[in-house]
């Protein structure tokens, strides 16, 4: 059995007193991609931020092991560090700072070294061509402004950039139109394939999926795993939906 | 959680380093007729400027407290050495100061700036320029920058009597009063006609010596279509007793011409910075200020532009940090005075750690100014509970086709936007440095480079320790 990148157990996470998530359990491994599907308010954001350690989201019980260490009480930026990615649903729009700088402090604190303005700068145009953005765009203002679908391109940028063990993806697909799902995808396949990153992807549309190779897919509801299965899942909820699910 | 840290006082090594007094004179402490006749004395005043001196203290022993900012009960003039001269005349070659003054602006990166990326520098050290010099090619376009006391004995001594505290006179307000009565050092810069200032000019104005205060008279003159940036830097280590800035700057603008003044003020926390900045501008000319207040106990600063020609403008753009034992209220003045002036300010001010930040700001519209303009802008970021922000504007129009506008925004910095900044594996501290050096950046991107990085360390320097 190969090593388990991430490992969570019994995992309980609260909001404010209400608790949200009730024991989840959830193995990925080194390049593998797992969807994550369920109902509208089920948990799933509260999983993917509780798994980035946003502080709004109080672990009460349960343990997060990501390579090996327990990763439950790191701070978020901490766990940046080891290699994890959090692709945000509503990205935040920060003033005053470019999307490179921003790119560049994050990649120097994440090798711990100072990169050359000439190689960051390569690094970042091909990346952004890929993506089929704006050069522009570098220099714009972090998400300032920016269409729901630069915003999510940006998410994309800077998982390629940043380049992590395993990524999140909070609803990257949302408010995008067809063409914009495809750039998306592509990015996200770049990252899979030659990267050997490993996603867990949160969606409500398989149109993402299209494209990528799937290897395990998880139904949450009201803050439970209540299946896990293989890639023809997707395939199946898309067509008759959770329902059949959620009555037992 | 992890464990948070809170330091009081910041790691201000970097400008808070003493020289010892070597000075060559030191005038004895408080506010006297004598002690005025002997600063004169020492600086070898034309008899008009005596006579202005002694005008001026008249007014200041006539002239109440300033009675509507920040308290300043812990100011006593009694206590305030007023002049102390350096052990060196002013030098045009860095190599001639005294080591021990030529390190400290080393220290503060002078003498390297003026390599790479000045046309001038004035430097002075309490309370007279210790260095002065101009690239050869601005003054063979016939730029004059040059220290006050040279300029009120040289050839332009004509032109420095009719403007001296012409736009700031000493009945102004007490602290006007007091400048006149005791200024010491400064700059003179006339552009002349049709002259273009490719880079900037520099003073640097350093505090060494311990309960001093400091004067400098800052006078620039641009003649008609000429263009000019003035840089000015503040400094001074920290002492217990309190120090005392009450400077002066005048600045005329003529038809057409245009003047940046940039100021990156950095004063230790037992200063009291009384300054007071004012630009006439005629027909078609331009002020842009640029200001960045970051240091000093208590702050009283309120640039004023008077647009006193048609289509004359004004440019505002100020950042105030008031950190932990401060109290800034600082903002800006502007005077509509003749048709189609406009102004512009925008302003953003920050308080942390029980600071006060004040943005005060007037507005002027006069009979004779018909379609004037101007938009006010001031945003103000609180970094914690403890830290208080005020905005006080005031608009006065006495015309029925002015244009005026006026916005106002107060804020915290969002928790959401430090989880995503450090979601990407920058830490805490670095992210709300980060944010915070976002909500400035509308002085940082008018400044030059090296002053913008400048700032933004000053910014992470206040942002240190603040977690928690």
């Amino acid at each position: 059995m190969a090593e388990e990148l991430l490992q969570v157990r019994n995992l309980q996470v609260n909001v404010e007193d209400k608790q949200i998530l009730h024991s989840i359990d959830l193995d990925i491994k080194p390049g593998e991609t797992h969807v994550l599907m369920g109902p509208n308010g089920a948990g799933k954001s509260t999983l993917g931020y509780a798994l980035m350690g946003n502080p709004k989201y109080t672990i009460t019980g349960g343990s997060i092991v990501f390579n090996g260490e327990d990763i439950t009480k790191l701070s978020v930026d901490k766990r940046a560090k080891a290699g994890l990615f959090l692709s945000f649903q509503n990205p935040l729009e920060v003033p005053g700072i470019s999307l490179s700088s921003f790119l560049k402090t994050a990649l120097e604190q994440q090798r711990g070294v100072r990169i050359k303005a000439w190689d960051f700068r390569k690094e970042l145009r091909q990346a952004m061509a890929l993506l089929q953005m704006d050069n522009k765009y570098a220099e714009r203002d972090l998400n300032t402004g920016f269409s729901g679908g630069e915003k999510k391109k940006a998410e994309i940028l800077q998982l390629l950039m940043l380049n992590p063990q395993l990524a999140i993806l909070d609803e990257t697909d949302s408010g995008l139109d067809v063409d914009a799902v495809k750039i998306v995808s592509q990015g996200i396949k770049t990252f899979q394939e030659h990267r050997n990153g490993a996603l867990l992807i949160i969606t409500h549309n398989t149109k993402i999926l299209e494209a990528l190779h799937v290897d395990k897919t998880h139904i949450l509801a009201q803050g439970s795993i209540i299946k896990n299965a293989g890639p023809e899942l997707v395939e199946e909820i898309s067509k008759h939906g959770f329902e059949q699910f959620l009555q037992k | 959680m992890e464990e948070k840290t809170f330091v009081e006082d910041i790691d201000r090594s970097l400008y808070d380093f003493r020289n010892e007094d070597k000075d060559a004179y030191r005038i004895e402490e408080g506010l006297t007729k004598e002690i005025v006749e002997q600063i004169s004395r020492e600086k070898h005043d034309p008899e008009w400027m005596r006579e202005f001196r002694l005008k001026s203290l008249d007014v200041y022993n006539k002239t109440p407290m300033v009675q509507w900012g920040p308290s300043i009960e812990g100011l006593n003039m009694d206590n305030i050495v007023t002049y102390v001269r350096p052990n060196t005349k002013m030098q045009g070659k860095w190599e001639d100061v005294p080591d021990d003054i030529k390190d400290t602006f080393e220290r503060l990166g002078i003498p390297q700036a003026e390599q790479t990326s000045l046309a001038g520098v004035g430097a002075q050290y309490d309370s007279e320029l210790v260095y002065h010099n101009v690239r050869k090619e601005v003054e063979e376009q016939g730029v004059v920058y040059t220290d006050m006391e040279s300029a009120l004995n040289g050839p332009y001594a004509d032109m420095v009597k009719e403007h001296f505290m012409m736009l700031v006179p000493p009945t102004d307000h007490k602290f006007a009063a007091l400048h006149g009565a005791v200024w010491s050092g400064g700059s003179f810069v006339y552009v002349p006609k049709g002259v273009k200032v490719a880079i900037p000019l520099q003073s640097y104005f350093r505090l060494n010596a311990k309960g001093a205060g400091q004067f400098e008279h800052t006078l620039i003159i641009v003649d008609e279509g000429a263009d000019l940036h003035f840089i000015e830097g503040c400094s001074a280590p920290k002492y217990n007793v309190a120090n005392l800035h009450a400077g002066c700057v005048e600045l005329f603008i003529a038809k057409n011409a245009k003047l940046r003044y940039s100021t990156i003020e950095n004063w230790s926390k037992n200063m009291y910075n009384l300054n007071t900045k004012r630009a006439l501008v005629a027909e078609g000319g331009t002020i842009e200020w640029v200001s960045g207040s970051f240091g000093s106990h208590v702050s009283y600063l309120y640039p004023m532009s008077v647009l006193n020609g048609e289509g004359a403008h004004s440019e505002f753009t100020g950042v105030t940090f008031a950190g932990h034992g401060q109290n800034l209220d600082t903002g800006c003045k502007v005077v509509h005075n003749a048709p189609h002036t406009t102004s512009v300010v925008n302003t953003r001010s920050i308080s942390k750690s029980g600071g006060i930040s004040t943005f005060r700001s007037s507005v002027v519209v006069t009979n004779k100014a018909k379609q004037a303009k101007s938009s006010v802008s001031c945003q103000s970021l609180m970094l914690d509970n403890i830290s208080r922000s005020d905005t006080i504007p005031a608009i006065d129009v006495r015309t029925a086709d002015a244009d005026i506008g006026h916005e106002a925004k107060i804020g915290r910095i969002s928790d959401d936007a430090v989880f995503y900044l450090m979601s990407r594996g920058i830490s805490e501290e670095e992210a709300r440095a980060m944010i915070v050096s976002g909500f400035a950046d509308n002085v940082s991107k008018e400044l030059p480079l090296e002053y913008a990085v400048e700032m933004n360390n000053l910014i992470r320097l206040e942002m240190q320790g603040s977690i928690g």
